[in-house]
């Protein structure tokens, strides 16, 4: 099997404020990381590997500090890593990131069996790229899947559903974006961080890739943001004082003028 | 004048209850542009429904029925919107936030080529007209305005229990328009080979009303089934932070926060958490918040409602004391 997994690198602390007056982003710390729906994607895939043997390419679009994210999935056992990188392709939303995504895949690393993505990323918070990439390269979609099993040529999902559970069956190759619930990742080990210097790490600029202009970077992006801010939040506790059976007792009879109980346990 | 659709979401043949908001929100917005509002209700038997969506606030209904839309698949769904859209080019189309608006909106948003919002919190129309959409990222540190200004329609995923519901109008009436559905084999190679409805789900914890939340602070797994009661009187879901999951107490979809869920309810209660930052990103948007941990300075009580200092096992059982549940 050859499986593609998309990669991205997030800062490794979430907790970002927006300045008042310059309206630009501070981050505390300048870590960044693999988001974690995506390295779930690349365990599954290298289990997957195993198994039916083959080979995995993880893919990612950014700038060049992005080959750190590729050179730990290519420890933790992929086996080449490509990186789309030009300033043209800056200011992408989600649609000209899956259109560049899905020219890299069809361009440069065909034939694949099975595209893995995360569920979303957890910066942007979206989830909208996997279904993008997917419409782009004209293949069927599983999202937000916790279990996946799979023969080679198709595919059984098991997808979170407003029900509970769906479980969906696709023909190969397919899109699919998994959940946390998935498995646990790997760390990579020190032996396996010896061998990804060795394993090819390509880089490609938009010129590489043949794309249209007009579809790739802030050019090909349909969404622009107007303004960023900081959600107000001030802290208006009330604490609840006296002891356990005191405290207890105040909350539930504020819970209860709030209208926030219909206890249902009981007498 | 602008037509704003919503596409309403069933499940084994119900409407979602986390997307009715969606028509209040959508009517609100007509009425700031003099605009009407349009569902899209896709099923096999579903023209019963078109119903409750006028009394909702609809004021047109497209209907489109097959066999093959009985349950909800990603391709057959994209191909009867995106014709739809194509045809009578609405200016605004709304999906709720959930695992199938969040699956279908991307699709459709990318063979229209046209620019998604995902999970916003607010969509207000600017003075011209433009739908400004407020999404939340960095877990919900930061908050973005998106705008789409070329592109139609312009498209954005709203989470579920953001806005209130609407009040529902019975005997007020729509338009119902019955559209033809043409489907390719090529949309029907996907299977839905079972659905599995879960009680006690862990999907259940993005619609719950009532949280019960647990973290490293519970101290064990037998402490920890304390909160299933708790939930259990208060007709809740369990929920719980990282450490608990690490430790198997309980399953990793029961997490909340950056690498897991983000929840809505009206009361979360939040039982020996200490509030850091990739947890509370998914529990902001909780109407009521309650907080009990041991240590007065823990950082939750800056974001609860109510706070009680005190050690958990003492304070859950005289919380289901008072709430008459046994022990
Ligand atoms: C990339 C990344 C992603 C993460 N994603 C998530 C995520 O999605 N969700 C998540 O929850 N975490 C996540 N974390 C972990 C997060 O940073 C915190 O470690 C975690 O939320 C802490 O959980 P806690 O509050 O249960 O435990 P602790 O921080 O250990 O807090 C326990 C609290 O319980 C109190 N306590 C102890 N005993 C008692 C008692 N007997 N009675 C009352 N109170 C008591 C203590 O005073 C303390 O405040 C993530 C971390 C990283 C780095
Ligand atoms: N720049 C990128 N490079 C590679 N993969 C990406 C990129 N952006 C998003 N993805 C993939 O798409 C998933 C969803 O991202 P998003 O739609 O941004 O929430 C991620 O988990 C990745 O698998």
């Amino acid at each position: 099997m050859h499986i593609v997994v998309c990669i991205k690198q997030v800062p490794a602390t979430l907790d970002v404020r927006v300045d008042p007056v310059t309206h630009n982003l501070i981050r505390e710390g300048t870590e960044s990381t693999i988001n974690s729906f995506d390295a779930h994607a690349l365990e599954e895939a290298l289990r997957l590997c195993e198994r039916f043997g083959g080979k995995v390419s993880v893919i990612s679009m950014g700038p060049p500090q992005v080959k750190d994210a590729l050179r730990k999935a290519l420890a933790m056992g992929a086996d080449e890593a490509y990186l789309l990188c030009d300033r043209a392709l800056g200011g992408a939303d989600t649609l000209a990131t899956a259109y560049t995504l899905a020219k890299g895949i069809k361009r440069l690393l065909p034939p694949y069996d099975l595209i893995l993505c995360g569920r979303h990323a957890v910066d942007a918070d979206t989830g909208q790229v996997g279904p993008m990439l997917a419409e782009e390269l004209g293949l069927p979609q599983v999202t937000m899947v916790k279990k996946l099993e799979c023969d080679g040529k198709s595919a059984v999902a098991w997808r979170e559903s407003a029900e509970g559970t769906a479980v969906w069956e696709v023909p190969l190759p397919a899109v699919i974006t998994v959940g946390s619930e998935i498995n646990t990742p790997r760390y990579p080990k020190p032996i396996g961080i010896m061998r990804a210097a060795k394993k090819p790490l390509t880089v490609w600029t938009a010129q590489d890739l043949d794309v249209d202009e007009d579809k790739i970077g802030l050019k090909g992006s349909p969404t622009r943001v107007a303004r960023l801010f900081s959600p107000e939040r001030v802290s208006h506790v009330e604490m609840l004082s006296g002891d356990p059976e005191v405290a207890a007792a105040t909350l539930v009879r504020k819970l209860k003028g709030n209208k926030l109980l219909q206890v249902q346990g009981g007498c | 004048m602008q037509d704003i659709w919503v596409v309403a979401e069933t499940n084994c043949g119900v409407l979602a209850g986390g997307t009715l908001e969606l028509w209040g929100k959508a009517r609100s917005l007509a009425q700031s542009c003099d605009g009407t509002v349009t569902a899209v209700l896709l099923g096999a038997d579903v023209a019963p429904l078109a119903a409750q969506l006028a009394a909702y606030g609809a004021d047109t209904v497209l209907l489109a029925q097959d066999p093959e839309l009985a349950q909800y698949r990603t391709l057959p769904y994209t191909a009867v919107l995106t014709e739809l859209i194509g045809a009578r080019k609405p200016a605004i189309v709304l999906l709720g936030a959930t695992s199938q608006g969040r699956d279908l909106a991307p699709r459709v948003a990318g063979r229209l080529r046209t620019g998604l919002t995902a999970d916003c919190l607010e969509l207000i129309l600017d003075r011209d007209g433009l739908l400004v959409q407020t999404k939340p990222s960095y877990g919900d540190n930061v908050m973005v305005d998106i705008v789409i200004p070329e592109h139609r329609p312009q498209m954005a995923t709203v989470r579920p229990h953001v806005f209130p519901l609407p009040e529902k109008q019975e005997g007020r009436s729509a338009k119902v328009e019955e559209v033809s559905v043409e489907l390719e084999a090529s949309d029907l190679t996907t299977r839905v080979r079972e659905i599995i409805v879960e009680e006690q789900q862990a999907s259940k914890l993005e619609e719950a009303d009532v949280i019960v939340a647990g973290g490293r602070g519970m101290g064990s797994r037998e402490n920890f089934a304390l909160l299933e009661k708790l939930a259990h009187a208060l007709g809740g879901v369990v929920g719980a932070t990282r450490p608990p999951v690490d430790e198997g107490w309980i399953d990793a979809a029961y997490q909340i926060g950056q690498s897991g869920k983000t929840v809505a309810p009206k009361l979360f209660i939040a039982c020996g958490i200490s509030g850091a930052v990739q947890h509370t990103v998914g529990i902001e948007k909780s109407k009521v918040i309650v907080a009990i941990n041991k240590d007065a300075s823990a950082p939750i009580f800056n974001f609860a409602t109510y706070g009680i200092v005190g050690d958990v096992r003492d304070v859950i059982p005289a919380l289901l004391q008072e709430l008459g549940a046994s022990e």
